[in-house]
């Protein structure tokens, strides 16, 4: 990771120029699709960048319907913040050059032959971050994939995908990781707001970027892999600084590499680099996870659900089965509560249900549910006072019967039909409520089925995603995501830091119960 | 270069910065270290004490749970002609035994890209194998210490404990801010291990202390 800090006062400027350019010049375009060079600047015009588009080619004919200039002498003055470089090393800087006297201020540089390949790549790479400081341009990479920002629809990438819009802040010292954390942005419906692969980071480090989404309005949650840190104590800073603003999490390569000092100190053989990362991220604030899904999930959560202002948990459950599982997840955790039912909100839930559901945390409706059970008892378990946090399992199961229903060969038959629809519906609004009585209650209400990704368009989990939450896989991955978010609650609360909800304002409590919403079909 | 200092010296350091230790004496002679034991209290433990020496036990220079004159006379001639000329010896340790099921492990180390860390940890000879342990960059403040513990997996063995009541964690937490002060006011310490810290009617005692310094 590198030494070099931007300054304050250009930070805002250097990042409206690399994440909202007003134009952007795709420097080496080609007409061959195979070639960065055409990908890239098809990329970029099929995100919708609403912004202009340039591209220079040495023979300047048109490529993909954009008329491309020879040289960038024809580049009017002022109208690209940002160049996009594919062409390779040996005429990069005298087109950087160009570029400043036209009025460019960032560059993302995919070119590769830099610090990666050597002592004289290094040294070429010194002269690039050289030159870059003195025209004052903001230099990404080099040898990266490439930037993303969907409040601009600018997808100026060598690779897919183009995310939804949301709150993820992703930065990472390796593309292929961007893209990883881009699909599950697709795959889930949690969008992103701004992505960047920090390639070589010679001027421009994967600390850096989280600083700027530290202070970026679309940006809510900070996403981040990293592999080698070379200052640790720097990027410890970074890192706390960033997580006391927006929730950040972290995943790091090589964590089992670090071998133990040979440390005449017991104390020095027991504190291993990995121990030690993990440590600060704890003293940080920073949510480390260990796999791409846990921190996929975990920064979804934190842009998708309030924070928990507690450890205490209530499963609600359809089948028993789930609910005996993630109750053993919920244990497992160092740092969550299975709570005991309280005494009057298992009399309350009485009301409701025949006398063979559980009575106890799970609450497990064992099949006693009628049409409007779910949505009430979600609500009376959510609101009660020593509940923080709720996890909602067994949604889709009559939707999924209704899609084989629909796919069978009595489809057409009236009851069948009306059954069909009376489970899609059923279903969207167990989503609903679940969405509605967190927005309530402030508290979050995790909604767990592998049907989120065996039939994603079940109405359970389609419409969890449409009310812009995650739909969890499982309920151990709901479990872990929660977790994270308590860890995360914990910190700003023992500090007494403010609990800033990673969320919109939009899903924050309205303290508006279902009410007459129940009962209404 | 570094040089450790002896657990005598190490501890006389220590105490200025409130680690907590038994009462100990430094003897040169065995007669000297049964007048020691009987001033202390019996039973005692003896460790033979220098610059150089680490990994006592290994070498079996330390003889726990002395009861009476003749063994504690026994031992410290034993452990006199156990020294070397390289271990530097200075004198024999004659330290009250201190009783507790529990033994933790603090200290201080010097991480290459982090700087200086503070480490807490489920001590005693097991340490390593079991590698139960809490890091953080210093300085720490109070409720890193506390979060340190938190951190620790082997929760039930801060709870009461076979007859033994809970663990001090606020004293626990005193020992890291200490070490954590001495990082800041010692730059020359390179690392500091205190195992064990055993833990005797729920208070931390550190009954063995290394300190490596810059030279």
């Amino acid at each position: 990771m590198n030494q070099t800090v931007i300054p304050t006062d250009q930070l805002d400027a250097s990042f409206s120029a690399l994440f909202e350019p007003r134009g952007i010049l795709v420097a080496g375009a080609s007409t061959h699709p195979g070639k960065f060079g055409f990908v890239s600047l098809h990329n970029v015009i099929a995100s919708g960048y609403a912004g202009k588009i340039f591209a220079t080619n040495l023979e300047g004919v048109e490529v993909l319907g954009i008329q491309t200039l020879p040289s960038l002498e024809e580049l009017p003055q002022g109208a690209a913040d940002l160049i996009f470089v594919c062409t390779p090393k040996s005429a990069n800087l005298d087109l950087l050059r160009a570029a400043a006297s036209k009025g460019v201020r960032a560059a993302f540089l995919t070119s590769a032959g830099y610090g990666e390949a050597g002592d004289q790549g290094r040294a070429d790479e010194a002269e690039l971050v050289e030159l870059c400081q003195e025209l004052g341009i903001l230099l990404v990479g080099p040898n990266g994939q490439g930037v993303v920002s969907t409040p601009a629809k600018l997808c100026a990438q060598i690779v897919a995908p183009y995310p939804p819009e949301g709150g993820i802040g992703i930065a990472s010292q390796s593309g292929n990781f961007v893209s990883s954390f881009m699909n599950w942005s697709c795959a889930t419906g949690v969008g992103v707001s701004r992505a960047v692969s920090a390639g070589n980071a010679a001027a421009t480090s994967v600390g850096d970027f989280l600083q700027m989404y530290s202070h970026d309005p679309a940006t809510r949650v900070g996403l981040a892999y990293v592999e080698g840190v070379t200052d640790g104590r720097r990027f410890f800073d970074q890192m706390k600084a960033v997580a006391q603003k927006i929730p950040l999490v972290v995943i790091k390569g090589g964590a089992t590499a670090g071998g133990a000092q040979a440390a005449a100190s017991h104390t020095g053989s027991l504190a291993n680099d990995d121990r030690t990362f993990d440590g600060a991220c704890r003293q940080a604030g920073v949510t480390r996870a260990a796999t791409v899904e846990e921190a996929f999930e975990a920064a979804a959560t934190f842009a998708t659900q309030p924070l928990p202002r507690g450890n205490k948990v209530v499963v609600m459950t359809t089948a028993g089965g789930w609910g005996v599982v993630t109750a053993d997840a919920i244990t497992r955790d160092h740092d969550l509560e299975l709570i005991e039912l309280p005494a009057d909100l298992r009399e309350a839930i009485d009301a409701y249900l025949p006398p063979r559901w559980s009575g106890s945390n799970p609450v497990d409706l064992a099949g006693g549910e009628t049409r409007d059970t779910i949505p009430k008892v979600l609500e009376l378990v959510a609101s009660h006072p020593q509940v923080d946090a709720v996890i909602y399992l067994g949604i889709g199961i009559q939707s999924n019967q209704a899609r084989m229903l629909s796919e069978g060969p009595f489809a057409d038959e009236a009851d069948v039909e009306r059954i069909i629809a009376y489970h899609q519906r059923q279903d969207a609004r167990f989503a609903q409520a679940a969405h509605d009585v967190s927005l309530a209650t402030g508290k979050p209400i995790l909604t767990a089925t592998e049907l989120a990704v065996a039939f994603g368009d079940n109405a359970g989990p389609a419409t969890v995603r449409s009310t812009g939450r995650l739909c969890y896989s499982s309920a151990d991955r709901a479990v872990t995501a929660l977790g994270h978010m308590w860890r995360h609650s914990r910190y700003r609360m023992m500090r007494d830091l403010p609990l800033i909800d990673g969320c919109p304002e939009a899903f924050l409590p309205t303290g508006n119960l279902l009410g007459g919403s129940v009962s209404s079909d | 270069m570094s040089r450790t200092l002896s657990e005598a010296d190490s501890k006389a350091f220590l105490s200025e910065f409130n680690i907590p230790f038994a009462t100990e004496v430094l003897v040169s002679t065995a007669d000297e270290a049964v007048a020691a034991a009987n001033a202390v209290g019996l039973p005692v433990a003896v460790k033979l004490c220098g610059e150089q020496i680490s990994h006592k036990t290994e070498r079996g220079l330390v003889r726990l749970g002395l009861s009476d004159s003749n063994s504690v006379h026994e031992a410290a001639t034993a452990l006199f002609a156990a020294a070397q000329p390289e271990d530097c010896a200075t004198g024999v340790l004659v330290a009250p035994m201190i009783s507790g099921a529990r033994e933790l492990i603090a200290g201080l180390s010097v991480d290459e890209q982090f700087g200086p860390t503070v480490l807490i940890g489920i001590g005693g000879i097991l340490a390593e194998a079991i590698a139960d342990v809490a890091v953080r960059l210093l300085p720490i403040a109070e409720v890193d210490a506390m979060d340190m513990l938190d951190q620790l997996q082997t929760q039930s063995l801060l709870d009461e404990f076979r007859g033994e009541p809970v663990v001090d964690r606020i004293a626990v937490g005193k020992v890291l801010l200490a070490l954590s002060q001495i990082a800041a006011e010692h730059p020359e310490v390179l690392s500091i291990d205190l195992n064990p810290l055993i833990i005797s009617d729920g208070q931390p005692i550190a009954v063995d202390a290394l300190v490596e310094v810059q030279s």
